[in-house]
């Protein structure tokens, strides 16, 4: 009895199956389950938008249905879904007439199909998440590629702010060196991340960035004598001096302050977006984000929380494969983080982070997704730290130095975009070295007179601890000028009063 | 501040230019409101009442606040605290979030740097230490960090110090620890009118504000005058009340302990000994000038608080005193706090780990006529 009940119900299974909308039972042999089991990875990403075509980012053949199995996954969440459940119960309905075993569980959050047989999902995958990319190695466009086309006008403008970018690095990380500023961290390996994700998003985006994304404030306008000003903490500083060298931040640009707490900005950035939807405003918040923030349990709150609100937020993630000197497996044992957000019920993708074009196309898309949808998304973008963490650090310690020459070399993103501009006929080598020597000029002339520049008044110890300052707060003030002019030989003399 | 440049400049939102401390003088200043003689028909208000019609009335009269927390919304608040506010405002207004303290006071935090005005609920201080780091360098330190461009008008708020047989898990006193930080505003009501004058003042202000109440204290009816049940009364921040005017000894305290401290008044009152008690209603900015003035006149202080002794409250009271007035004191200064363990569960115990009436008078009593020898130091 029991046999024939089997094989009728696979017979209607594999009739089904050809139809295209019988969700797979993963009880009717044990090869089918494991295959079910693993397919949710590459499946419906929210509940709160239809599906999308997720042909985009599945790889290849095998996991052709999961089109199909997407519209009856909807179902899983219930509540506030209830759309796709009825193809479900139709299917179910039409089945319990024939095999009575075949039913929903409902659970709280949702139906759930059971199965019989403990199959544990595997931790590793056989097969990664794809990665978008629409450059080749040789910055040629990769045919039946999908991507934003471009003008001549804003591909020069992110190529040379990508040049402009690499070089403030190598001269401030030379000027550290030279013992002029204290501290120093590069961006090199990253330009692309910077100023390809900059330029797809508008001026009233507010960013939330971690520290290794000064090429977005670049992009908005900040000069690089506001850089100078900033590393050399002198009156100018649009941070009065409070904070050390990298720490940048511009409310004009809405740009917030850089904060040295890794992965706290992850859920402010989720605040910030929860603040307009509540204003409608047509914006969305950014965050960046290291492989190693994505270990914090700020990261993990943040993007639960994000998906659960429906805020529009574009979590990206710079995957440079170190976090200090613990490499990319230390760190973390899923498949990168872009699977983590389809843990949370986050739409994520990931991107080859050394193609500029291609990080283009995808914040353009995440940015429209999230304001338009009011969801959150996720941005992995591969990539890898060809600097050092910082003027701290000497990778060569942790890393073979054949590997970071590599990255630096071919590898690099300038190098792949160039050859892409200069193929379209919008640059050259001519105009490559007089845009290096103009801002390698413009850099050392930045940095003698941001050197020369008085430091911060002593007012700025003391004002923006509060709105209005503390009583407390005035009789220091008041005492520590007595003080100065009592002992003047006891301080500094370069400290205006 | 944003919330007031918004309404000014319209949808334009983060992209104008801040116009700094030209808008800031135009907010309503939330301690001009002077005492006058009313005619104070006496209601009574439980500081639960006190606390919810605060909310209510600080969420009407601006749209940018929103209160944020577990079980805020439809529990009601664990302590009914919002009890209502969700049918009234809404589940934008009032948001209940997954267990992650770090998770809502992060975002919380990131709401207030784009102009809301959240109040962050922790169901008590003690499950703020989850989110301590956002409270301290993402909430307090980021005015000043950002050199005055971002400020972060957000009120954290919830039970402080212990209950009743909670253990030592739920019944720390973190007044001391938020007191310490500069860049934060901590507040700690005792009666409903504090309750109420406090919590509106802290939501207005622009500045993070630390707001510890006291489970046991939301059940206590206090009587309110009419002018604190007007919607736009506040109390100013940074002053103490004098609770009890005397003139033999000082007693400070906050939240709960006032309470202890008016009792233990009343008792030292039969043996001849007047007592003048200071509600602290605020821990930082410290109202050193009242306490001074207060010791100047009595010459004795005794500082009574339910948290560990070492590095308390009552420790920064009595270095101010030593420092502005130390040729006043007559007697050493007494400090009463609570026993330096972590909190016993059973009743007997957890008795004798807190401060009693008892010991407010015996300290009191010390510090009049140091009859009884003081309790032996480490």
């Amino acid at each position: 009895m029991a046999s024939s009940c089997f094989s009728k119900s696979k017979t209607i299974i594999m009739r089904n199956l050809k139809s295209k909308n019988f969700f797979m039972l993963g009880f009717i042999n044990h090869t089918y389950s494991i295959t079910n089991l693993q397919f949710p990875r590459h499946l419906l990403h929210t509940i709160s938008s239809p599906p999308l075509p997720v042909s985009n980012y599945a790889s290849s053949s095998p996991y052709n249905y999961s089109i199909a199995f997407s519209r009856c996954f909807a179902s899983v969440y219930g509540g506030r879904r209830l759309n796709t459940a009825t193809s479900v119960r139709n299917s179910v309905d039409q089945l319990s007439t024939e095999a009575p075993l075949q039913q929903d569980l409902d659970f709280p959050g949702g139906r759930v199909k059971f199965t019989p047989k403990p199959v544990f999902t595997s931790s590793s995958t056989e097969e990664r998440t794809p990665c978008y990319r629409v450059l080749n190695d040789n910055g040629q466009p990769i045919l039946d590629g999908d991507s934003v086309k471009i003008s001549k006008e804003l591909a020069v403008k992110m190529y040379t702010n990508m040049v402009t970018l690499q070089v403030m690095d190598t001269i401030f990380y030379e000027a550290q060196r030279q013992g002029r500023i204290s501290f120093y961290l590069t961006t090199i390996g990253e330009e692309a991340i910077n100023i390809a994700s900059a330029a797809a998003l508008n001026y009233n985006d507010f960013v939330f960035p971690q520290y290794r994304e000064p090429g977005v404030l670049l992009w908005r306008g900040f000069t690089l004598q506001d850089f100078a000003d900033q590393c050399f903490g002198n009156k100018n500083d649009n941070g009065k001096g409070r904070q050390m060298p990298i720490h940048y931040g511009s409310r004009k640009h809405n740009y917030f302050t850089v904060a040295s707490t890794v992965g706290t900005q992850i859920p402010h950035a989720v605040g910030a977006a929860y603040s307009l939807k509540m204003e409608k405003q047509d914006a969305c918040t950014v965050t960046y984000f290291g492989d190693g923030g994505s270990s914090t349990g700020d990261f993990h709150a943040a993007l639960n929380f994000a998906a659960v609100m429906e805020v529009p937020v574009i979590f990206f993630c710079r995957n440079n494969g170190w976090a200090i000197s613990t490499p990319i497996n230390d760190q973390l044992r899923s498949d990168g983080i872009v699977v983590r957000g389809k843990a949370y019920g986050v739409p994520s993708i990931r991107v080859d982070g050394n193609d500029a074009l291609a990080i283009y196309s995808a914040v353009h898309k995440a940015r429209k997704m999230a304001i338009e949808e009011q969801t959150p998304v996720l941005i992995e973008a591969l990539t890898y730290r060809a600097g050092h963490h910082s003027t701290s650090d000497d990778s060569t310690k942790y890393r073979p130095v054949d590997e970071i020459e590599r990255w630096r070399g071919d590898q690099n993103p300038l190098k792949r975009f160039r050859k892409w501009i200069e193929t379209k006929g919008w640059w050259s080598d001519e105009a490559e070295s007089e845009h290096r020597n103009g801002i390698r000029k413009q850099l050392s002339q930045a940095i003698q007179a941001a050197e020369r520049v008085e430091k911060p008044p002593i007012s700025d110890i003391f004002n923006d601890v509060y709105d209005i300052p503390s009583k407390n707060l005035t009789e220091q003030e008041a005492f520590l000028r007595r003080t100065i002019q009592k002992h003047a030989q006891d301080y500094p003399s370069n400290v205006p009063m | 501040m944003w919330g007031i440049m918004k309404h000014k400049l319209g949808a334009r939102g983060l992209s104008t230019p801040v116009f700094g401390d030209y808008m800031q003088r135009l907010r309503p200043i939330a301690s001009a409101i002077r005492f006058r003689p009313y005619s104070s028909a006496t209601k009574q208000m439980t500081v639960r009442d006190a606390l919810n019609s605060a909310l209510d009335e600080e969420m009407a009269a601006d749209s940018d606040v929103f209160i944020m927390g577990e079980e805020v919304g439809e529990y009601q608040g664990a302590y009914k605290i919002s009890k209502g506010l969700l049918d009234k405002y809404g589940p934008d207004r009032v948001v209940d979030t997954p267990i992650t303290e770090a998770g809502f006071t992060g975002i919380g935090v990131g709401a207030a740097y784009h102009g809301l005005k959240p109040v962050i609920e922790f169901m008590t201080f003690n499950f703020a230490m989850q989110a301590i780091d956002h409270i301290i360098n993402s909430a307090a330190k980021t005015n000043y960090m950002s050199a005055g461009k971002i400020n972060v008008p957000i009120v954290f708020r919830g039970p402080n110090g212990p209950a009743a047989g909670v253990g030592a898990q739920h019944s720390q006193c973190y007044g001391a620890w938020y007191g310490s930080v500069p860049g934060l505003k901590v507040l700690v009501p005792y009666s409903s009118e504090d309750a109420r004058g406090l919590l509106k003042a802290a939501i207005r202000d622009p500045d993070p504000v630390v707001f510890l109440e006291n489970e046991l204290l939301y059940g206590e009816s206090f009587p309110v005058s009419a002018e604190a049940l007007d919607s736009s009364f506040s109390l100013p921040i940074g002053k103490a009340k004098i609770e009890r005017e005397g003139k033999d000894v000082t007693i400070t305290a906050f939240s709960k302990m006032v309470g202890y401290a008016l009792k233990a008044a009343e008792i030292l009152e039969k043996d001849g000994i007047n007592a003048e008690v200071i509600n602290l209603r605020s821990i930082r900015p410290l109202d050193r000038a009242t306490i001074n003035a207060s010791v100047r006149k009595t010459n004795r202080l005794v500082t009574v608080e339910e948290g560990f002794s070492q590095h308390g409250v009552g420790a920064e009271v009595c270095a101010t005193v030593v420092e502005d007035s130390f040729g006043y004191l007559d007697a050493p200064v007494e400090r009463i706090a609570g026993a330096d363990v972590p909190t016993p569960y059973a009743a007997n115990l957890e008795r004798l780990a807190f401060p009693q009436i008892e010991d407010v008078v015996r300290a009191a009593k010390r510090a009049c006529f140091r009859s009884v020898p003081m309790a032996a130091n480490a």
